[in-house]
């Protein structure tokens, strides 16, 4: 072990320079230990005692004395190296004056750098979603809760308080809403109008408001809620809400709210409130009897490509039709060979497989579901359809691990495969949803699958008909006409609305004359 | 009511999934990411807690008469005691100590080793060997600095028969102490207890503390305040660099000792011992602090941090609205700057109560106002910016008397809070000098470290359950 120092004459650096020199001339090639110190008498002793220095050194505190500890012939270049860094003027990034502000960490930070914030969307994991919805509405914001898993104590907690602040609550687990023209989370660039929504489900509000774009209308407003908004316990306050600022709203003149049927305290509630807006209201509570719906300004609508028929319809002045639009013409029966008689729909949004259920079991009795509307249809295996079946793939049983069917095609195409399979299938329904949050290009996923069938049905001789609609719009970044084209293309034969798809494929399977106990 | 939204520009803060804002702005709206982790370390139901307590108006309320306190308290050096004449409840056979509470077994090296010089200097024990087995015995009672209304650097070993400084808030009337500072090298606030040490403590007993109450009473007073503020202005934070405000401080004192009967040659003494420490005035800043932070301590709902203090085995805070309720976790090992022949494996864990100078908004907090700092750690002046900016994003508000010429003039962000670093993650910075981890060594570098997040998850908690804060 060799030492070697070196005293460069009246030269000062201060303390702390030296300590940052001293640490980096410590990770010279072959050094052990560095120092470079004011030679002041302290100094010094504190250099012996650390063994740096041997000998007395002849240096006043006006001197840089460095003393360096290591390989001996490595020591001298070190030296060198360590006396040139000393005399090179400081970096010059000491002024650089590039300030590096810290994002914001918390909602609360981000109020600072975003003044008129007014709305929060929070899409963090559930356990944590409840905590941070309190502290936006404690500092006055709106809030999107996208998050699910969230409590339904907590759904409830959240609401009122947001309520007595005259604030509200969309979610949580609410997927789709469009403020101001403003599309959040999952949702389509649709045309601004007259015509406000507030749905409980996210995909039946991308259905009615693309609809609405479809048919020439637009949007002033489309308020989520979160599917248990109408729960009784949470007593539908995020619709009510919805509801009222939507009565209120001078650039709203028609209001369509969408809901699974609520409990029929929460339902009256809701109608006694519809009633009042003194504005039409169209009312799509999914499967509820229209009957129990319709009064004075409030219209029933059994779908929901119905209730945005009827808000058009009322927006443009004219009444809303009564019923359904009639079954549309059967283009499907020469596909069909001795034997496809099941439909099996193949779902990415879980409101249009539900619609489906709805739709076929009163066309077709039996209809089997991951989400049955009656307890009797759940599928027992939900990998495996058993005749008339529908799934929902955006269920958790099939989400769990992996992305979303709208976000990750796979697990849709796999079961496309298997259900083209099957020899008993006569039609498979399809949903196709485009909007922000969306796949960039579903039909291009599709269409290889598609045409797989077809191949693989050219050597049978037969394959199932593939039937399907896409939800969403001409602004959508997807672009709703190029995505319909190629799938026509392919050969799917689409319709504008789940509904319509629904009636095209019951009507296969029923002019083909095979449904059991039905004629 | 909701509609008003209606009226409004759309402005989102995005919470969660990037896409969402990245889509918002795509369609032509206006978002804000939050870089957002789960806050309270992952604690759920802290985090909830937390929840609770943002913009609560109980909170709010009792900051802003917490804040106020601190902000309006005038902390002026009005003499020079002793310890066990003038601090409040202190025992004969009593030694404090820096940080929170702890037991004579479980101190560090050097928190010892101080002890030992205490008893040595007190005269309870003839040597270290006897002090030790004074102390293991139980004879003696340790208590926090902060227990007393006094602070201490490092160790902060404080014994009955030491001399303090006086200092007094006159706008709320409570006072603050701290002891001497002895200078560098071997020091017994690093845990050194060898004769010269003693010989030293005894010389600043004897011949120091006479002339310094003298110098004090002529000069009538010594407002700290302003002249910490003045020396904010000539580069020192006035924790860890104190240049400039000991200077400030002699150029007081010289004419006033010159006034007194001090003999001549004490005087020069004096003026060479406190000239020969460019520390000296750091234990007056750490008792003008104190007085500052009493002062805004005890408003019941206030979630202002009231003291930040290390022990060298915990780093512990009070909180204004939780009493005298101390909320410790480990104390973690300083980054930093190591003098020759030492690393960060001879250094002690953080210690000493020099942090109160961050709590009252000086030191890390102004770093701003010294660059020169934060080449402790290889930065620049724009980090030293950066950092003083950070941390008014954790802070109640800014001390208007403190002003940073390198930010405008901007007041220095003082007043933590510990629902903004609970909820951000955001760690409050500290400048600070390293004690070697055996007693009696001494300093050994000096860096920058931050206050651990554990302290701030329980005082949320805690704080939580004094509020009942359900809604």
């Amino acid at each position: 072990m060799a030492r070697a120092t070196k005293i460069i004459r009246n030269f000062y650096r201060d303390s702390v320079s030296l300590m940052q020199l001293s640490a980096t001339f410590a990770k010279l090639p072959g050094v052990e230990q560095a120092s470079a110190v004011m030679a002041s008498p302290n100094n010094v002793s504190l250099l012996q005692e650390a063994g740096l220095l041997t000998e007395p050194v002849d240096a006043s505190a006006n001197d840089l004395l460095i003393a360096l500890q290591g390989d001996a012939d490595a020591l001298e270049a070190a030296l060198a190296a360590a006396e040139s860094a000393l005399k090179q003027p400081p970096p010059s990034s000491s002024g650089n004056g590039v300030s590096r502000s810290i994002l914001p960490r918390s909602i609360e930070m981000g109020l600072g750098n975003m003044v008129g914030a007014n709305l929060a969307l929070i899409s963090t994991p559930g356990e944590y979603a409840a905590a941070e919805a309190f502290k936006a509405l404690s500092l006055g914001l709106n809030v999107m809760l996208f998050s699910d898993n969230v409590e339904l104590k907590d759904e409830i907690a959240l609401k009122r308080f947001a309520q007595a602040r005259n604030l509200i609550v969309m979610g949580p687990d609410c997927g789709t809403a469009i403020i101001n023209g403003i599309p959040l989370a999952f949702a389509n660039v649709v045309r601004r109008g007259v015509i406000g929504v507030v749905g409980a489900s996210g995909t039946g509000l991308q259905q009615v408001t693309c609809l609405i774009d479809r048919w020439g209308g637009g949007i002033s407003q489309a308020i989520g809620t979160g599917g248990h908004d109408l729960h009784r316990d949470v007593g539908g306050i995020s619709m009510l809400q919805g509801l009222t600022a939507l009565a209120a709203d001078s650039s709203t003149s028609v209001i369509v709210l969408i809901s699974k049927p609520p409990s029929p305290e929460v339902a009256g509630r809701v109608l006694d409130a519809a009633v009042r807006a003194g504005k039409p209201v169209v009312v799509n509570f999914l499967g509820a009897d229209p009957a129990q719906v319709r009064r004075g300004n409030v219209f029933a609508a059994a779908t929901l490509e119905d209730a945005a028929a009827a808000a058009v319809a009322l927006a443009e002045g004219r009444n809303p039709g009564d019923g359904g639009p009639a079954r549309p013409p059967f283009p499907l029966t020469s596909f069909l060979a001795p034997g496809q008689r099941y439909i099996r729909g193949l779902y990415s949004g879980g409101t249009f497989c539900y619609e489906a259920s709805l739709l076929l079991k009163k066309e077709l009795g039996q209809v089997y579901s991951n989400t049955p509307v009656e307890p009797g249809d759940r599928l027992s295996d939900v990998w495996t359809s058993r005749q008339h079946t529908v799934v929902d793939l955006g269920d958790d049983l099939f989400t769990r691990g992996r992305p979303h069917p709208m976000i990750d095609h796979r697990l849709r195409n796999e079961r496309l495969l298997k259900e083209a399979a099957d020899p008993e299938v006569a039609v498979i329904l399809l949903d196709v949803v485009l909007g922000y949050g969306a796949h960039p290009d579903p039909a291009g996923e599709m269409v290889p699958v598609i045409q797989k069938v077809r191949d693989l049905a050219g050597k049978t001789g037969k394959h199932p008909a593939i039937v399907g609609f896409v939800c969403g719009t001409a602004a959508d970044p997807q672009n709703l006409s190029r995505q319909e084209a190629a799938l026509r293309e392919a050969g799917v034969i689409l319709a504008e609305s789940n509904a319509k798809a629904v009636r095209i494929a019951a009507t296969a399977v029923l002019e083909a004359g095979v449904v059991g106990g039905r004629s | 009511m909701i509609q008003a939204l209606f009226q409004e520009k759309l402005q989102v803060l995005n919470v969660g999934l990037s896409s969402f804002a990245d889509s918002i702005a795509q369609a032509g709206g206006s978002a804000l990411q939050i870089e957002w982790a789960p806050p309270a370390q992952g604690r759920q139901e802290v985090g909830r807690e937390l929840a609770r307590l943002v913009n609560l108006s109980a909170v709010e309320i009792a900051n802003r008469t917490a804040f106020d306190a601190y902000q309006s308290a005038q902390p002026v050096l009005r003499g020079v005691g002793l310890a066990g004449q003038v601090l409040p409840n202190m025992a004969e056979r009593m030694i404090l100590h820096s940080g929170p509470p702890i037991a004579w077994n479980d101190m560090c090296g050097p928190m010892k080793g101080a002890i030992v010089g205490a008893i040595l200097y007190e005269g309870w024990a003839e040597n270290p060997a006897k002090a030790e087995a004074l102390a293991s015995r139980g004879e003696i009672t340790f208590e926090p600095c902060h227990h007393h209304s006094a602070v201490g650097p490092m160790a902060g070993a404080i014994s009955p028969s030491m001399p303090v400084w006086m200092v007094t808030n006159t706008t709320q009337g409570n006072q603050a102490f701290s002891n001497f500072n002895e200078g560098l090298g071997k020091a017994l606030r690093f845990g050194a207890n060898g004769p010269e040490v003693i010989a030293r403590l005894k010389w600043m007993g004897q011949v120091l503390a006479p002339a310094l109450r003298a110098g004090v009473e002529t000069l009538g007073g010594l407002e700290l305040k302003t002249l910490m503020a003045q020396a904010l202005h000539m580069g020192d934070e006035v924790h860890n660099r104190n240049v400039a405000a000991s200077s400030l401080f002699l150029k007081r004192l010289i004419s006033a000792l010159l006034k007194t009967r001090t003999p001549a040659a004490n005087i020069a003494a004096v003026v060479d011992f406190i000239a020969g420490n460019d520390h000296f005035f750091l234990n007056l800043s750490m008792a003008a602090c104190k007085a500052m932070l009493d002062a805004a301590h005890g408003v019941s709902g206030s979630s202002m941090v009231t003291a930040m203090a290390r022990n060298g085995v915990e780093f512990g805070i009070r909180v204004s609205g939780t009493g005298g309720q101390w909320f410790t976790t480990a104390a973690p090992v300083v980054d930093g700057l190591f003098f020759p022949g030492y690393t960060t494996a001879d250094a002690a864990p953080d210690l000493g109560d020099s942090a109160i100078t961050e709590t009252a908004g000086v030191g890390g907090f102004a770093m701003a106002a010294s660059p020169a700092i934060v080449k402790f750690v290889g930065g620049t002046p724009q980090d030293a910016i950066d950092n003083t900016t950070t941390m008014t994003h954790i802070t109640l508000g800014r001390n208007n008397a403190f002003t940073l010429p390198s930010m405008n003039f901007a007041g220095s962000p003082a007043g933590i809070d510990i629902r903004k670093v609970v909820d951000t993650g955001i760690q409050p910075i500290i400048n600070t000098g390293i004690a070697h981890r055996d007693a009696g060594v001494g300093q050994i570098g000096a860096g920058i470290t931050h206050a651990p997040l554990g302290c701030f998850t329980q005082a949320v908690s805690a704080l939580a359950h004094a509020v009942g804060g359900s809604e």
